[in-house]
């Protein structure tokens, strides 16, 4: 393909090919301090193509593939270009990988030790990941947390954090502006913009962490918490996996473990900061 | 050297993956992907001399490959549990017979839909077996359905309720429309019991079914590995019975399919290296056009020649049905899209 | 859908792991994971090695837990077993 970047992030090296320049141009930006290895064989294959060779300039739109497709996918007008490179690094690493189990949620550590918050896009998990990196956590990650299913450490996986919409004003007040990305507004998800990561979160990518505490955040509505028991937390993290069936029985022993060694709670949160601060409670109770 | 070409001699075991750059890999890996075969060449180089980041992407496929084989396997079990209560004998086919024989081809092959084969008087027992075990019909439109009734050698497609994976039953082998009919009676009448206990075509008609598959039926789609599973088991069988090339003609004739396998025995040998006997390496020019076809992707894992698809795309809707049907057939699918 | 006999899952097959209020099974042959509840679990430990229908099932059961071996017992567990079966977890004999 004309333009290619290769881009490290936590186990998984990716390869990107693109019809076109503005996408790579826009990796090239957010993830400028990952490691770069020319000679590392890739792990994953993201391919960004025109469906037509007259539409790389004629309405240009942006089909996303590479290992994986999917068919009947709606392309992207290329001014979102980088959110489609984004969407295809997701789609190849939740229908591909297969050494550790993937789950659909964000990760932050602290000591050695893993807060775990899984949930749906609108859950704000991706929001509080950040906020929290800001703070004195190390961000793992904010759309996927990989749990290693030997031992089952949480493996980092800090891709540019994707923030949406109010959550982009939120987290831009407390960061240089060198470390965002572009604004898109009218995707198919409202206004986007990336965060990169901060330095110690990406130089310490390859460290892993001790799962502690497994949240499952729903933003909006009063402050509370709720004790979640090991079937709920079990059934509803196979619901956030998308490799759980292909892992066998390693996924089942994995995910047995997380959940009978690892304290579960639902929270609710009005806004950003009780959030952090139902957080900061339920880690501190964890600990002890 | 193409990253295909690369691919095939790696499999072909004429290339040491020693000899890779470790940028070589991306071209490769990615044929393998799109070609359904990564953990097929994952076993074939598990002891060879890897990039480690290789390796441990091989490590994964092939215990990734054995967790569907087995999902694949039980698929044919529960049809079992379906079927044998109410009498109906069936042969499995393709990925599934592979693995339940025990066959090298089955190694890291990636299994899709349970194949099975079942004669013509049991299939609507079958069909109602099936239902009352909680498969279903996937949701297709009328002329679908009408084309695969009448035309096809299958039921439509059936899915499972909660497993959520498909079975499809035929009665024979190639449409009844194809232009070659072979022998179902003696298919499943000639089938062998494997280990597992299920029924499997015995060896000269597995590989007849492999060929016509690649070659009759399909559109070239999956060649590669088609090919593969073909050379793989010609191997096996002949190293097992001396004799075996010579049941393989005589159960082709039989079948009216000499042309489909004496192609896909030259395709292996050029391609994988196979040796043939006296007598099936005769020259085809026409065998030129196959190769190219098995061939056209590039290292991004892309189809390099469309037309060429399409052209194999026409040819087999052609085998399949007379030319006025075929021309209706296909102006309804277009009209449809 | 009266005497049917079944049997049980060979041992070693099933990997059953109690969470909580479920029981997670993780089906070895399958490779699929069965979230069950009460008397799920129970049921499947009667089962035991040999044929069981039923009736058989009804009697062990209540040697074990507080209710009679009646017609109704019966044919609940008569409707548990026959989901087993569609689960695989148990086969028709």
């Amino acid at each position: 393909m004309r333009h290619s970047i290769r881009i490290a992030v936590g186990p998984v090296h990716f390869r990107i090919g693109s019809d076109w320049t503005q996408p790579i141009a826009a990796l090239k930006q957010l993830y400028v301090s990952y490691p770069q290895d020319e000679a590392r064989p890739a792990d994953a294959t993201v391919r960004l193509f025109a469906a037509r060779p007259w539409r790389r300039w004629v309405r240009p739109s942006v089909h996303i593939g590479g290992d994986f497709v999917v068919p009947d996918a709606l392309p992207l007008p290329l001014s979102m270009g980088l959110l489609a490179a984004e969407m295809g690094m997701n789609l190849q690493v939740a229908l591909g990988w297969r050494r550790h189990m993937l789950l659909h949620a964000s990760a932050v550590a602290r000591d050695g030790r893993a807060l775990i918050m899984s949930g749906e896009s609108g859950s704000g998990k991706s929001t509080l990941a950040a906020l929290l990196g800001e703070g004195d956590w190390r961000l793992m990650g904010d759309e996927f947390t990989l749990i290693e299913p030997e031992g089952g450490d949480a493996l980092a996986f800090p891709r540019a954090v994707s923030l949406k919409n109010e959550a982009i004003a939120e987290v831009a007040a407390r960061v240089d502006a060198a470390r965002l990305g572009p604004l898109m507004t009218g995707t198919p998800k409202g206004d986007i913009r990336h965060l990169i990561p901060r330095a110690d979160a990406i130089a310490a990518m390859h460290e892993p962490a001790r799962p502690a505490l497994l949240l499952f955040p729903r933003f909006g509505g009063e402050a509370a918490i709720e004790s979640m028991g090991e079937g709920e937390a079990f059934v509803r993290l196979t619901e956030a996996s998308t490799n759980y069936v292909a892992l066998g029985e390693a996924g089942f022993a994995a995910l047995t473990r997380l959940v009978r060694e690892t304290p579960a709670f639902g929270v609710s949160y009005p806004d950003s900061a009780t959030g952090i601060a139902l957080v900061e409670q339920l880690w501190a109770e964890a600990a002890k | 050297m193409s990253a295909v070409q690369t691919f095939v001699d790696l499999l072909a075991g004429r290339r040491e993956a020693s000899t890779l750059e470790p940028r070589d890999w991306d071209g490769v890996i990615g044929i393998a992907r799109s070609e359904a075969m990564l953990a097929t060449l994952a076993h074939r180089l598990e002891v060879a001399d890897l990039p480690p980041t290789v390796a441990a992407l091989f490590a994964d496929q092939r215990a990734a490959a054995a967790v569907a084989q087995r999902q694949a396997l039980w698929e044919a079990e529960m049809a079992r549990r379906a079927l044998a209560p109410m009498g109906i004998e069936f042969v499995l086919l393709k990925g599934a017979a592979y693995a339940a024989a025990g066959m090298a081809c089955a190694t890291g092959r990636q299994i899709g839909d349970l194949d099975i084969l079942v004669l013509a008087t049991d299939i609507r027992r079958a069909e109602n077996a099936l239902l009352n075990a909680g498969w279903e019909w996937v949701k297709s439109d009328p002329y679908d359905d009408f084309y695969y009734r009448e035309h096809m050698h299958e039921l439509p497609p059936l899915i499972h309720k909660s497993r959520d994976r498909m079975i499809d039953v035929h009665h024979t082998i190639l449409p009844r429309t194809h232009r070659i009919t072979p022998d179902a009676l003696a298919l499943v009448s000639d089938a062998v019991t494997s280990a597992s206990g299920f029924a499997v075509l015995n060896p000269a008609d597995m590989a007849c079914h492999c060929a016509a598959h690649m070659l009759a039926d399909g559109d070239l789609q999956g060649g590669l590995r088609n090919l593969w599973d073909f050379h793989s088991m010609t191997w096996e069988f002949v190293a097992a019975n001396r004799g075996f090339w010579d049941q393989l003609g005589a159960r082709a004739r039989l079948h009216g399919l000499q042309d489909a396998v004496q192609r896909a025995a030259r395709l292996s040998r050029d391609l994988y290296g196979a040796v043939l006997p006296a007598g099936w390496n005769g020259p085809e020019t026409t065998d030129c056009w196959f190769r190219q076809r098995l061939v056209a992707r590039d290292d991004w894992g892309r189809v390099t020649r469309p037309l060429l698809e399409q052209a194999f795309y026409i040819r087999s809707h052609w085998l399949r049905m007379p030319p006025t049907m075929l021309a209706q057939h296909l102006w309804t699918k277009w009209r449809k899209r | 859908m009266p005497d049917r006999v079944y049997r049980a899952a060979p041992p070693g097959a099933l990997r059953v792991e109690p969470l909580g209020e479920l029981t997670a099974i993780f089906d070895r042959r399958s490779m699929q994971t069965h979230l069950v509840v009460p008397p799920m679990p129970e049921i499947l430990a009667a089962i035991g090695a040999e044929e069981c229908d039923a009736a058989t099932l009804a009697a062990r059961l209540a040697a074990r837990f507080d209710f009679d071996g009646g017609d109704d017992v019966q044919m609940i567990l008569a409707e548990r077993l026959s989901e087993l079966a569609a689960m695989g977890m148990v086969a028709r004999a």
